[in-house]
């Protein structure tokens, strides 16, 4: 009987309160029958990644419309790896220009979703990312 | 009553029309909303115009209770004002940016700020880091204030400011900013959004809690009675109601029962309604679905008319009406094909204007890339005044009054406002709602039911779901905010916080502090806090001190 | 795995946070590792919070945790939500609650689904309940779902009950109804802003009047407006007034004592369910038996008496 669900943080890094976006996506991972944690609004890097560490969650989902995502994203992920939780999938979405996406691809966001994406798409992105890396896991 | 003949002809046209409906595809025959429509507007579904209807309905433009419009030749006698929001960077790099607008026609501005200062924060705080400037401009202080209108005569030019939670505060620098200019309070136009309670509910831009956030809200309303006069106070905002995601009904139903709140506070202060209500503004959205959006500002006229004569007793024409800034839908834009939005922005330009509205920004096309670059905001600027001036829509005013449908749609929105306002009732009131976050899931459940109706492809959003380009590439070039501007930014703050008289920044927080303990008006502390160059930040940390951080509501 | 209890042991919060999960996926090894820890469990206090959905629970518990922690106490919160029984996925929004938690990594919060769990919590409740405990947390709030019934199994799963009750509307009369009288050691009214605290507060008083308790114990009714935190210093107390009467009258213990035999018994309950129906071959038996059109209890008998037989042999 071991269950093993995916947990995710839905998290609005920053200080922009637009919320839609992060709500859609959550409503729609949990309709996916995923775990989601939702943080609230205007979350320093440092309570996302302290809540990512106790809550135990397979990915984080950023979202951020205020242009502060080249200062709080690498944040997070450096945030995230100095704790050990480097295996935790982490992506995001909002206005993020595409020489953006490219170098926060470096920086551990190997998957962005801009606007327009479908929330299968992000659903399914997590879902075989967090299944790749559950299996390089256990091996 | 319609005729027998009329009767019989109509069943035959139903019969016809229904079997020959589309086979074609997954499209929903509804509003953008998910209202459902009929295939023809006849006599039989809309509202009866005959007898005493015409006046109880829809009156003259400039009449009670202004359906079609609130000035009897509008546009006729004054285009709309042409108002593109705008904000980056510091003071310095907007104040550029409006030299330049103006100098193309732009007859209004329109301060954007970014985060750390919507949200009541110094540039140099450690929350404000990677925000400076982004989505607007950085205004800390009266010092910013003043470079940021250096060059414009404020007794000249009206400007529109959106912030919400530190209106108060900012509007203050503005009110000082306008003294060192030699500008009397009196002689100020323009608008503070202001609009506390869709903060609450959508935007989530605030300061401390909705209780003592909305005491300060009137006291603004109480103080530009007496010394701004022709200062809009509120501007009650459907616009973010409806970005986050609400139906056009919702964004009516709670931008007007927001209005009837700020009504109710302002009489339990102590003041006769017609005072303040000729200062409140409205701040709608312009929707793509056309039809929705022209009934949505008709019936937003009728009802808050109503209201005002018949409800709180209001008795000056000018509180009665629904004096309108519309800004085209940015949740509307796509990334993908980003020249498409020009389209779209247009179609919304033509909606507003056909509802008659009193101002207007156009979106430029890629806003949903960055901020916008000096040639899109160009082209939004040049689609208003193609309408203004080349499509010939603005000499009739209220052009599709009468239309069945037309009618018909403004009725329902009204109906279903109505319900809204029992509802709300129900709750115990807007704020009562909104503490309990029900505001907020109802926004949410459209919202939901929306994206879902694009992911099944019952709505359709060109180059999202249809007719999409594979491995686009998107050639427009996107405005980049320069990274010193939060270096720049700190650096004029710990200059200006050298230079100011320190006995005297102190001494007028401590009077910010008294009035925020023992109630009286905090506006002309504000304004003595701004004339020290006491910093946003720190008068901002005082109220949070007294009064706390905002709740947000569960999800 | 046992690294993961040594970093358990040296207070590395990850770990704690993974032997979470481990627990609620009943992983394996997860028993043993429980058992590992038991000896120093005990030493937390647990406070079990519920009442009807919007109560102010979440808010409440923010407050407790805020006013702990400037008392100088460690606080963990367990906050329980709902899974879809369609979808299986769950939305866990009680963290935007949790304000007080976003400086301070001495407060730790575990959102957790039921995951088909009826009486209010999750599974693993209290097994994550003895590994906070364990690790050192010295309040450990247990936020059961709140959806307006009977959530009894948070009577056995906290050494005091807190229940939330709320006025205007009719969900606080129906949750009381539902049976949430009679798990509570200590009422709060939240919301007191609302003009109908007080008659809500009489409402409480008297259905007090007219129930029994098996212990000597009266719950008090404490008026809280948690959005303002007033209220949570009386809470408080009151929280402390219970603990130290039971202490004194060592029902406590007994109730302590309870919780462990219930845990047995749920162990107990899973390991055999899973026997029965997953390792075994009883659920093709069954499926064949109902297709052949035999009645149900009849198949039912067979089985327990398959199994009363075995037992005989094995003890
Ligand atoms: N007016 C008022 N609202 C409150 C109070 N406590 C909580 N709330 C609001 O009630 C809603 C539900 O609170 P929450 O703590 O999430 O309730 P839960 O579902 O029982 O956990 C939230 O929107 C709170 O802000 C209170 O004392 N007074
Ligand atoms: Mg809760």
């Amino acid at each position: 009987m071991t269950s093993e669900k995916i947990r995710v943080l839905v998290a609005k890094p920053g200080l922009d309160g637009h919320d839609r976006g992060a709500k859609v996506v959550a409503s729609a991972l949990r309709d996916r029958g995923m775990e989601v944690i939702y943080t609230g609004l205007h979350q320093t890097p440092e309570s996302i990644v302290e809540a990512a560490i106790q809550e135990d969650v397979d990915a984080v989902g950023l979202s951020i419309l205020s242009g502060a995502h080249m200062t709080l994203f690498p944040k997070i992920a450096e945030l995230l790896r100095s704790r050990g939780a480097e295996n935790v999938v982490l992506t995001g979405g909002g206005i993020i220009p595409k020489e953006d996406v490219e170098s926060l691809r470096t920086l551990g966001f190997a998957r962005l979703f801009g606007p327009g994406s479908t929330t299968d798409e992000i659903a399914e992105y997590i879902e075989s990312e967090v299944g790749r890396r559950r299996a390089a896991a256990n091996h | 009553m319609p005729s027998e003949s009329f009767k019989k002809s109509n069943e035959v046209y139903n019969k016809k029309a229904s079997a020959a409906k589309s086979r074609e595809d997954a499209r929903e025959f509804t509003t953008i909303s998910g209202d459902p429509l009929d295939i023809c507007y006849t006599p039989q579904n809309s509202p009866d115009l005959n007898g005493g209807g015409y006046d109880d309905k829809l009156g003259f433009p400039g009449e009670y209770p202004y359906t079609r419009g609130i000035h009897p030749n509008l546009y006729r006698g004054k285009l709309w004002t042409m108002r593109q929001f705008a904000g980056f960077g510091t003071a310095k790099d907007t104040n550029e940016r409006y030299h330049f607008l103006l100098e193309h026609g732009q007859t209004g501005l329109s301060v954007a700020f970014d985060f750390p200062t919507l949200m009541g924060y110094d540039s140099d705080h450690a929350r404000s880091r990677g925000e400076v400037g982004r989505c607007g401009v950085a205004i800390s202080s009266l010092a910013d204030m003043e470079t940021l209108f250096s060059g414009i005569p404020l007794d000249k030019v009206s400007v529109s400011m959106t912030i919400n939670g530190p209106a108060a505060i900012v509007w203050s620098f503005f009110i000082a900013a306008a003294e060192k200019q030699g500008v009397h309070p009196s002689k100020l136009r323009g608008t503070i959004q202001n609009d506390i309670l869709k903060e609450f509910q959508a935007q989530h831009a605030w300061l401390v809690p909705i209780d003592h956030a909305l005491r300060i809200v009137i006291d603004t309303m109480e103080f530009g009675a007496k010394e701004v006069q022709q200062w809009n106070t509120i501007s009650i905002s459907g616009y973010h109601i409806r970005e986050a995601g609400s139906t056009a009904a919702q964004e009516l139903a709670f931008t007007l029962a927001n209005g009837f709140e700020y009504i109710e506070r302002g009489i339990a202060r102590g003041m006769n309604v017609d005072e303040f209500a000729p200062r409140l503004s409205f701040f709608w959205d312009v929707h793509l679905d056309f039809f929705e959006e022209i009934a949505k500002f008709r019936a937003a006229r009728r009802i808050w008319a109503k209201t005002l004569k018949e409800k709180y007793g209001a008795k000056d024409p000018r509180s009665l009406l629904v004096r309108t800034h519309a800004q085209t839908a940015g949740v509307s834009l796509t990334a993908q094909q980003p020249e498409n939005n020009i389209v779209r922005v247009a179609y919304q330009a033509l909606a507003a204007v056909l509802g008659g509205t009193q101002s207007l920004h156009t979106n430029s096309m890629d806003e949903t890339l960055a901020l916008p670059t000096e040639k899109s905001v160009k082209i939004a600027l040049r689609t208003q005044q193609v309408l203004a001036y080349e499509t010939e829509v603005a000499h009739v005013v209220d052009p599709l009054g009468g239309s069945y449908f037309i009618e018909a749609m403004t009725d329902r929105l009204e109906a279903a406002a109505n319900v809204y306002f029992k509802r709300i009732a129900e709750r115990g009131g807007m704020v009562n709602a909104t503490k309990e976050g029900w505001v907020q899931r109802e926004i949410h459940r459209s919202s939901t039911a929306y994206q879902k109706a694009v992911e099944d492809g019952r709505k359709t959003i060109v180059g999202i779901n249809r007719f999409v380009e594979e491995d686009e590439k998107i050639e427009i070039p996107v405005l980049k905010i320069d990274p010193k501007v939060d270096e720049i930014s700190s650096d004029n703050l710990r200059k200006l916080r050298e230079r100011r008289d320190a006995a005297r920044v102190k001494k007028a927080l401590d009077g910010v502090r008294a009035a925020a303990k023992n109630g009286e008006n905090l506006m002309p502390r504000f304004v003595e806090a701004a004339r020290s160059y006491a910093t946003l930040g720190e008068i901002a940390d005082v109220l949070r001190g007294e009064f706390g951080a905002p709740v947000e509501p569960a999800f | 795995m046992d690294s993961l209890v040594e970093r358990f042991r040296s207070g590395d919060r990850r770990a704690l946070a993974r032997l979470i999960t481990r627990a609620e996926n009943r992983s394996p090894g997860f028993a043993e590792t429980l058992d590992a820890i038991y000896g120093s469990t005990g030493r937390g206090f647990r406070i079990g919070v519920t009442g009807p959905p919007g109560a102010g629970k979440s808010t409440i518990v923010d407050g407790l945790a805020a006013a702990f922690r400037a008392a100088g106490d460690s606080v963990a919160v367990l906050a329980i939500d709902p899974t879809s029984p369609f979808t299986g996925g769950a939305l866990l929004g009680d963290r935007i609650r949790m304000r007080c938690t976003e400086d301070d990594s001495n407060i730790f919060v575990r959102s957790m689904a039921t995951r088909g769990s009826l009486g209010g919590l999750a599974r693993a409740t209290v097994d994550a309940a003895d590994l906070l405990d364990a690790f050192g947390y010295k309040q450990i709030m247990i936020e059961t779902v709140g959806v307006g019934q009977a959530e009894h199994d948070v009577m056995t799963a906290s050494d005091v009950v807190l229940v939330i009750l709320y006025p205007g509307g009719g969900d606080s009369v129906q949750a009381m109804k539902a049976g949430l009288m009679e798990i509570a050691d200590i009422f709060v009214v939240n919301k007191s802003d609302h003009p109908a605290a007080d008659r809500l507060v009489d409402d409480i008083e008297q259905m007090l009047e007219l129930r029994a308790r098996r212990d000597a114990w009266r719950p008090p009714v404490v008026q809280c407006v948690a959005t303002e935190r007033r209220g949570i210093a009386e809470l408080v107390l009151r929280i402390e007034n219970y603990k130290s009467a039971r202490e004194a009258a060592g029902d406590l213990a007994a109730r302590r004592r309870e919780r462990r035999e219930a845990q047995v018994r749920r162990a107990i309950e899973e390991e055999l369910a899973l026997l029965l129906f997953e390792k075994s071959g009883f659920q093709d038996y069954i499926t064949r038996e109902l297709d052949r059109r035999r009645p149900p209890y009849a198949i039912a008998a067979e089985v327990v008496n398959l199994i009363k037989n075995s037992l005989k042999h094995a003890i």
